[in-house]
């Protein structure tokens, strides 16, 4: 009997201590944040989307190897002797057009890699976390701002100046070649001569 | 308030039919109500907010659109149940805690029926919960199911000796089983100059049956820390398993109705039932309505509170519980409040 009153005993005042706790936070304001009305603010760091500021991109494709999982994809052509592309607001001289840059945010995996090597720091991560969708082709994220006529018209110029650079340089080399011919005929006959 | 409805209705047979219903629109909008409640209280004892969007105050449609969302659910049997049992289980739990609330009190007008034998009745109704919980967890042909059956039907015979020990000692104190007679016993404010009257206050010994009958009117309705019925983590949802939609719901609405029915019966027995706490201050039909329903509420809050405080017992220490401390520590404080009955 006693021992069953001692254990009583306890049982109640472990009963009450605990429910005092819970009465307690009972009246305690709740941590609750409502999500869509209340939003929380991301700390100095948050990664979350990637964005690229394509005006400033030299596409030197630094960011495209540092992926890990490949989820960046550049495409550049090199631009004419005609064509001045002007420069980066950093200073760079931009020296390609842009005809592809795609990011697939399906594939990304928030690492920030692809950050710190860009040396015009035009790719970065802003801070938008909602963007999530039924479909996964519309997290492909497209930068480019070049239709497709542009692209095809500058890709045409810089293959027609590159025909033409081979053209020339093949025509220098067997001019070259040619020189060298005649200076080895005219020695040969030099020789023949003495 | 049946002589009344019957002046106010011609045919008697509506007018009894009126009067045998309002238990079920009380039922109806308490059950609506306490778990709202429920939800609050877990989340606000746990920092959150709980439901706030649908009905705008604090969410309190709640409830009414989660009974819409079951209604409109597939009411799934599983092969080679037994259809009849299965089906008519839950109702069966639902009847016999509604039947129980004929003879509750809810105010000084109004009884469902003021029997001489209301308490042995109501104790007797609310056994067949036992059997509605068998019929639903042999017929749904799972095995969880069944062990879950066979754990509730041990829980819930097992407690009953407790409670009937506690309102037994209750009963021994007020001297009549009718409940009507034992809350008019206990109008007033007699106790020391200024107590009420209640029966709690007149005898010591009563208070420790107050703890007994609470400890296991909470593990007769299968509240925490004693709802080894349904324990998620263990049994699935115990004998409910197999149950989906509406007679899901109907288990929900008879385990709150069953929260309230004992509760109620608590307030009867030991809190003075109808009577005010002021003696004549606020008293009268309606504050009597009022004043029984704020302390059941009171109880069926304390159950909800100790719901999110205590965690579950196992099979063999709610036994332990109820078989070495509650039965021993009754059957001698019933000897002691007979004692004191005699000698005072």
């Amino acid at each position: 009997m006693v021992h069953v009153l001692k254990k009583s005993w306890t049982t109640f005042k472990t009963i009450f201590t605990g429910m005092g706790v819970t009465m307690r936070h009972l009246f305690k304001p709740a941590v609750t944040l409502r999500y869509p009305e209340e939003r929380d603010e991301l700390p100095a760091g948050a990664r979350s989307k990637l964005y690229v500021n394509i005006g400033d991109c030299i596409g030197c494709k630094l960011c495209e190897r540092a992926c890990p999982v490949n989820c960046i994809e550049i495409e550049t052509v090199q631009a004419t002797k005609d064509v001045d592309l002007g420069k980066t607001s950093t200073g760079n001289p931009k020296r390609f057009f842009l005809t592809d840059f795609v990011i697939d945010m399906s594939k990304c995996m928030y690492c920030d890699m692809c950050v710190p090597p860009c040396p015009t720091e035009c790719i970065k991560m802003v801070p938008e976390y909602e963007y999530s969708d039924y479909d996964r082709n519309n997290l492909l994220f497209q930068f480019s701002e070049m239709s497709e006529n542009e692209v095809t018209e500058v890709k045409e110029k810089a293959a027609k100046e590159k025909e033409e650079k081979r053209k020339k340089k093949k025509e220098a080399a067997k001019k070259k070649k040619a020189k060298k011919s005649a200076k080895a005929s005219k020695s040969k006959q030099n020789k023949s001569e003495d | 308030m049946l002589s009344l409805l019957e002046q106010i209705i011609p045919s008697s047979t509506v007018a009894l039919i009126i009067f045998a219903t309002l238990p079920l629109a009380l039922i109806a909008v308490y059950a609506l109500f306490a778990i709202w409640l429920e939800r609050k209280v877990s989340a606000h004892i746990q920092d959150r907010l709980g439901p706030m969007r649908v009905g705008g105050w604090h969410g309190w449609a709640q409830t009414i659109a989660d009974m819409l969302k079951l209604i409109q659910k597939e009411d799934i049997i599983p092969t080679n149940a037994s259809r009849f049992l299965f089906k008519m289980a839950p109702f069966v739990l639902f009847a016999a805690s509604y039947a129980a609330f004929s003879v509750i009190p809810f105010s000084s007008a109004y009884i469902g029926s003021s029997i001489n034998i209301g308490v042995f009745y109501l104790l007797a109704v609310t056994s067949l919960l036992t059997l509605s919980v068998l019929m639903g967890s042999w017929a749904s042909n799972n095995k969880w199911s069944l062990l879950g059956g066979m754990r509730t039907a041990a829980q819930m015979v097992s407690y009953e000796v407790p409670t009937i020990m506690s309102v037994l000692s209750v009963l021994v104190v007020a001297g009549s089983l009718n409940l009507m007679t034992v809350t008019e016993m206990q109008a007033g404010n007699d106790v020391m100059g200024f107590l009420p009257n209640w029966l709690i206050f007149q005898n010591p010994f009563l208070l420790v049956a107050f703890v007994i009958f609470f400890i296991s009117i909470v593990a007769e309705s299968h509240r925490v820390p004693f709802d080894l019925p349904e324990s998620e983590s263990e049994l699935v949802a115990g004998f409910q398993t197999e149950y989906s939609g509406m007679r899901w719901g109907i288990f929900m609405l008879a385990e709150y109705a069953d929260m309230l029915l004992l509760s109620l019966l608590g307030a009867v027995l030991f809190f003075g039932g109808w009577a005010s706490p002021f003696g004549e201050f606020l008293s009268g039909p309606i504050w009597g309505f009022i004043w029984i329903m704020l302390k059941g509420m009171l109880f069926v809050f304390v159950m909800m509170w100790m719901r999110w405080t205590l965690p579950r017992y196992r099979v063999d220490q709610l036994m332990e519980i109820c078989w070495s401390f509650l039965i021993p520590i009754s059957f001698v404080n019933f000897v002691l409040i007979a004692l004191w009955e005699m000698i005072f």
